[in-house]
């Protein structure tokens, strides 16, 4: 299946009943999967007017109880910033597909990471955190969206599944899980009309007195506090070896290309290779730091995800750092010719 | 003894935070009627703006969502498609409505979402201190246009109903003052069929709700309620300008 396509048909496996979302290149297959396929499934699908009608169509959907996403690119998810901050802050589930294309601006509609700061930083405005999953093919996007809703629903709190421009248009085989939709449980919080209850439901993140806004960010800070203890996801390849790439989505398939090409060189190369982007797995960095000669990451930016890398590795092992950017995708010789001059001792700055 | 006259079930004790002589109190009241009258209450689910209605959420007596600035018709959209069953309104005020959210109100309308939006248009912005309104009249003075609103400078003022109503989803749309007590009467009437076509499937309903702003105005509330009749009903006509089966009046 083509990636938009599966994670369109994940979403309805995993109980997603609501689709809004604006066509932009290149996740428009996922908006096409999603009106075709969720009248089928009893769901409602709305090409929106605009990325920021969708993201609080998102909102809305997502108050009153239902499983709710919206999915963009790049240009689009700057506009969904807006009720993403309102999610977070009014701790309301949905979950946000961005397929990265170059940027800034309009950019290119060629596959990129240079998201990766707005998604794991926030984004929007306010103090919040959104859990970020990044899959590394189509099997694992499948496998990731249907997390993203029960991650979303556990924590009430908006999840990106942040894929690229290549993870959306490439196709691979893929295996749906058997079985019926889970059972969802109860949401006693939505607003879905009072019968039953005593007292109307209210979702909100207006809180006018510091005290009391300063109360409601130290229980998020909770939440994403638990979400950094349980939900830190990543893959260690090759614990044992000298040098390590850190990579995620499409860069990490192109490390391994070069992974294997480094083998005839005598190198021995492992990767990091987080799947949370936010929660950050340092654990991984810490569990093969003590050994590593060097990292070298590699991303399709001018370099973000480094930054984190840095911070992990705390200044005990040189980190270096190769990106293309614009929507251009890194070779696997490009990589192999970084790793040889950093064991050369040629690596430049890091 | 018997009770003739008592707070609707559907607001709660809350106090209002409006300032003196704002008609907000008047409309919240006559919502909470009309949701109490069709016996709705239970099943409604309101959107509280951004503006000086943003607590709305504290006096409604039901489920409510606050959304952000001019998105209220795309929040809603997402509960009555989600929860079809809900009877789902939005209060908004003409920042909120008629600018910032100009895309949500228009392409709700539009797509004939079983919506009921109350509209309140008091020709400035209220909260953030009386600024130029979308619907600030030519001539009047506001915080942004101190030598008053210049059509050629400025713009023109937007009449929302007469846009909506050339809107095939749209199914009605009406224009209704607090000014005076025949005038809540009227409004009262309004704003329940507008709960109506709701209720029976037929498809968007508004209603814009002329409205006084005696503290950005600079007036005592009497001298707000005169400047309604005097200036602004002349420009802001009232009137049902599209009912179901009658098409646009």
């Amino acid at each position: 299946m083509k990636g938009n396509e599966a994670i369109a048909e994940a979403a309805i496996r995993a109980g997603c009943r609501f689709y809004a979302g604006y066509p932009i290149t290149p996740q428009n297959e996922l908006c096409e999967y999603m009106a075709r396929r969720m009248p089928e499934a009893g769901g409602t699908f709305i090409q929106s007017e605009s990325e920021i009608a969708a993201i609080n169509m998102v909102y809305g959907a997502g108050s009153a109880g239902a499983r709710a996403m919206t999915s963009s690119s790049s240009p689009g998810i700057s506009l969904k910033q807006e009720g993403i901050s309102y999610l977070a802050g009014a701790e309301v589930p949905g979950v946000i597909v961005n397929m990265v294309r170059g940027g800034p601006g309009l950019g290119s509609i060629q596959p990129a990471q240079s998201d990766y700061f707005q998604a794991t930083r926030g984004g929007g405005h306010g103090d919040y955190r959104t859990i970020v999953l990044g899959p590394g093919g189509i099997q694992e996007a499948v496998e990731l969206t249907m997390l993203a809703f029960d991650l979303a629903d556990r924590y009430r709190n908006p999840v990106v599944v942040l894929g690229d421009g290549m993870m959306g248009q490439m196709m691979e085989p893929v295996r749906f899980p058997e079985g019926p939709p889970p059972s969802l449980s109860p949401k006693p919080w939505a607003t879905t009309g009072t019968p039953g209850r005593d007292r109307p439901n209210i979702i909100n993140s207006l809180y006018i007195e510091a005290e009391a806004c300063e109360r409601h960010n130290q229980h998020l800070l909770q939440k994403y506090r638990e979400m950094e203890l349980r939900e830190v996801r990543y893959e260690l390849v090759d614990p044992e070896a000298e040098y390590f790439l850190v990579a995620y989505g499409t860069s990490s398939r192109i490390c391994r290309a070069a992974m294997a090409r480094a083998v005839a060189d005598g190198l021995r190369v492992g990767m990091v290779r987080p799947i949370t982007l936010w929660p950050f797995p340092r654990a991984a960095i810490e569990r093969v730091v003590g050994r590593a000669r060097a990292f070298l990451t590699v991303e399709m930016s001018a370099g973000q995800m480094v930054e984190d890398v840095r911070l992990a590795v705390e200044g005990r092992r040189p980190v270096y750092f190769f990106g293309r950017t614009g929507g251009a995708v890194p070779t696997p010789q490009e990589v192999m010719d970084c790793l040889k001059m950093i064991r050369e001792g040629r690596g430049g700055e890091w | 003894m018997q009770r003739i006259f008592s707070r609707p079930q559907a607001l709660t004790g809350v106090p209002f935070h409006y300032c003196p002589g704002c008609p907000h109190g008047i409309v919240h009241r006559l919502v909470a009627e009309c949701l109490d009258e069709q016996g709705v209450r239970e099943r409604a689910v309101g959107i509280a703006p951004v503006g000086c209605a943003v607590f709305a959420y504290n006096y409604f007596n039901c489920d409510m969502i606050q959304a952000a600035h001019g998105r209220a018709p795309a929040v809603a959209t997402g509960v009555k498609r989600s929860r079809p069953d809900a009877v789902v309104f939005t209060y908004q005020g003409d920042g909120d409505l008629a600018a910032i959210g100009t895309a949500e109100i228009i392409h709700a309308a539009t797509r004939g979402e079983r919506i009921t939006v109350v509209f309140i248009n008091n020709a400035i912005y209220g909260m953030t201190g009386g600024q130029m309104a979308p619907t600030t009249l030519v001539g009047q003075e506001t915080t942004t246009t101190p030598r008053g609103r210049d059509a050629s400078y400025h713009g023109h003022p937007v009449r929302i109903p007469e846009m909506l109503a050339l809107l095939d989803g749209a199914a009605y749309v009406a224009r209704v003052s607090v000014h005076a007590p025949g005038h809540v009467n009227r409004a009262r009437r309004a704003l329940r069929r507008a709960f109506e076509v709701q209720l029976s499937n037929q498809g968007f309903s508004l209603v814009e709700v002329v409205s006084s702003c005696p503290t950005n105005w600079g007036m005592t509330p009497v001298e707000a309620l005169r400047w309604v009749e005097q200036h602004m009903l002349p420009y802001y006509r009232l009137g049902e300008f599209k009912v179901p089966g009658h098409g646009e009046a």
